[in-house]
């Protein structure tokens, strides 16, 4: 088959649990983008048991089309079973383009899948475009990602085999404002499973996660790092954060300390956030760490070294001792709303 | 039992930093290391040789240079290592890098394959994944623990963004894992003298059970056709001023930008 035949943009819509993840409706976000600019169609994959009901969901979101494979076998994600019917989708398909979320699940399913199509993949994409080839005037699909621990930054193509396919860190991309009664195609797909390739059974899972929102939603984030020292510390930032109707989040530093739960980590190994407001408090502004921030809206920072390098990240630099100005201005703003 | 490690030499990026004014990386001086998750998957395989009495074996795809993680592998304990290291490798995506590991694994006999879950250089976690899939194996990815039943099957623990999950295994499989679970043992000195006595083989693209067309650039469907230093932004105001003072500030520009 010639490559000019393989049309239309994929999107993997991953759910967990039977909830279907923030980042699909991103990638939906995006995908609607891409297949604008060539003219084409947004397809969904939604697979899981009893998920169905959710396919319109997808389609309000931006897909035209949503392929559903919902049966007991998809419940819990494995590997070899989602690689199957993934694949199964794709060789019937024929996209030009799949996307998936770079998370632990599409990070384990994508490369796997890439192997069995013997096509490219972009691990952990910042952007994605469909750009112009100055010679020909041909369209073409381009994949930017961070690489070198976030120093460099790299645009991937994949010009000879289709699909193109790119994972997409979570909270990259922004989701398009849902568009009730979206009218669009909802096909139900019978894989056929060779259950002898079936080698991995769940024995059990642990949520061990104890935040009930997600510091990728919240749209004002107060957060603190070793400047903060201590779970006392973060109280002080939970009270601004409350004034602020926003969330605390933390570095890693914290993290590791055993002081904030992994869930609330900002940055390269936790998550990629995009606030209107982010607050970094006693945060020295790691790589790492700005890997995960720096698209946010409105930056301020507050430490007490002047040389920190959040500053040159930061839109408004303040340099103190968190540990009097965060309670001050909690106050402050206290008599704000008071009056 | 047998067990293969793939490790690869990478600079340490921590220490990578971005000229400002040329706006380009700067390399010179920056240590080359042993990928820290290989690290801790070599740490795990060591463990399992201590626990079970296990055969291990290193490979590495690279530069002549490269030898020298294989002699902190020899040093760590491990029993043989071997260095793919061919003009033909050059220029490998990950299909291709993850392809010529498959084809170095398929002539040796193994029970269970570790890698790293992530490279701190390539940074894309897909090797690991993708040569399990040449190689028809089940993966586990993420991994914190592993241990070996009797009956030849792997119970291993995997860290997901809310989870910790709990698999079974059976048989033969390739583990990706993480270097924050497992410290690595140091080198001992008896180790690191004894590095330089033993022998690494140097394999060439002739040693491997694959077609060469698929190696190499040849066989790597991605290209990388830019790559930039990160720009850095326009730094904003920074002030120093009274603890009163500041707090105005923050106040006037949340009102400014309709924060509050
Ligand atoms: C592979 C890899 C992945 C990583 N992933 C992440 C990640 O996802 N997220 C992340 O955050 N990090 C990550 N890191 C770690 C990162 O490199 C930094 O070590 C970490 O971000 C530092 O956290 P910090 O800024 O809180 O601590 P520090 O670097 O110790 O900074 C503390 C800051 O607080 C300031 N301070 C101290 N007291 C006060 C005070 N009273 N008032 C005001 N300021 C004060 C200090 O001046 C200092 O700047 C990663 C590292 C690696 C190698
Ligand atoms: C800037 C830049 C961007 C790139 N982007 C992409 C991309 O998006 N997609 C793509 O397919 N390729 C990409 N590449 C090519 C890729 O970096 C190389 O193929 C590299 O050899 C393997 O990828 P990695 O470093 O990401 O390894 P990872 O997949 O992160 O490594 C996972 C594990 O595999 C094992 N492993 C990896 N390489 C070796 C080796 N040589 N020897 C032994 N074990 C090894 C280790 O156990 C390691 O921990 C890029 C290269 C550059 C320079």
């Amino acid at each position: 088959m010639d490559i000019k035949d393989y049309k239309n943009v994929y999107v993997f819509a991953e759910q967990r649990g039977g909830m279907i993840q923030s980042v699909a409706y991103e990638l939906l976000g995006k995908a609607r983008d891409l297949a604008d600019a060539l003219g084409e169609k947004v397809v969904a994959m939604l697979l899981g048991h009893n998920v169905k009901d959710q396919a319109q969901s997808l389609i309000e979101m931006g897909a035209d089309e949503v392929l559903v494979a919902d049966c007991p076998e998809l419940k819990d994600y494995l590997t070899e079973q989602y690689s199957q019917v993934v694949y199964q989708m794709i060789t019937a398909g024929c996209p030009s383009i799949v996307l998936y979320g770079a998370t632990t699940i599409g990070r384990d399913l994508a490369p796997r899948i890439a192997s069995r199509l013997k096509t490219g993949l972009t691990a952990d994409c910042t952007k994605l475009e469909i750009g112009i080839v100055e010679e020909t005037g041909e369209k073409q699909f381009r994949s930017t990602r961070p690489a070198f621990g976030g120093n460099l930054m790299a645009t991937i193509l994949c010009p000879n085999t289709r699909p193109q396919m790119s994972t997409v860190r979570p909270g990259v991309m922004q989701k398009r404002v849902r568009e009730a009664g979206r009218k669009g195609t909802i096909t139900m797909f019978a894989p056929k499973f060779d259950t002898s390739k079936f080698k991995v059974k769940v024995i059990e899972t642990k949520m061990n996660c104890k935040c009930a929102d997600d510091i990728a939603d919240a749209k004002i984030l107060v957060s603190g790092g070793r400047g903060v020292h201590d779970k006392e510390g973060f109280n002080k930032l939970q009270a601004l954060a409350d004034v602020l109707g926003g969330m605390v989040s933390s570095s890693r530093a914290m993290v590791d300390a055993g002081i904030m739960d992994h869930c609330f980590q900002v940055g390269q190994t936790g998550k990629t956030v995009r606030p209107n407001l982010y607050m970094a408090c006693g945060i020295s502004g790691a790589i790492q760490h700005l890997a995960g921030m720096e698209e946010s809206d409105f930056i301020i920072a507050i430490n007490k070294d002047k040389y920190a390098p959040i500053f040159s990240a930061a839109d408004l630099g303040i340099v103190g001792d968190l540990h009097k100005i965060v309670p001050m201005l909690t106050e402050r703003l206290k008599k704000d709303v008071e009056k | 039992m047998n067990i293969i490690v793939c490790i690869k030499q990478v600079p340490d990026t921590t220490e990578i930093k971005i000229d400002p004014v040329k706006n380009t990386l700067i390399r010179e001086g920056v240590p080359s290391i042993m990928n820290p998750d290989d690290k801790g998957g070599l740490e795990l395989a060591l463990q399992m040789k201590d626990k079970y009495g296990a055969n291990v074996t290193v490979i590495t795809m690279g530069p002549p240079q490269a030898d020298l993680i294989l002699r902190e592998a020899f040093a760590m304990g491990v029993d043989r290592a071997i260095l793919l290291s061919d003009r033909k490798f050059a220029g490998a995506d990950t299909l291709a890098t993850s392809y010529a590991l498959a084809g170095a694994i398929k002539t040796l006999d193994y029970d269970l394959i570790i890698a790293g879950r992530q490279a701190i250089d390539g940074d894309t976690a897909q090797v690991g994944p993708e040569m399990a899939e040449h190689l028809g194996l089940p993966q586990v990815s993420y991994v914190i623990d592993a241990e070996r039943k009797e009956n030849g099957n792997f119970i291993v623990k995997k860290e997901n963004e809310d989870s910790v999950q709990t698999l079974e295994v059976e048989g033969k499989c390739v583990l990706t894992v993480l270097a924050s679970a497992f410290e690595a043992r140091y080198m001992t000195v008896a180790g690191i003298v004894d590095a330089y006595n033993k022998e690494v083989e140097v394999w060439g693209a002739d040693k491997l059970d694959v077609d060469e067309n698929k190696l190499g650039l040849k066989g790597s469907p991605t290209k990388v056709w830019q790559s930039f230093p990160k720009q850095l932004k326009a730094p904003g105001e920074v002030f120093e001023v009274s603890e009163e003072e500041a707090v105005e500030i923050i106040v006037k520009k949340l009102k400014e930008k309709h924060l509050i």
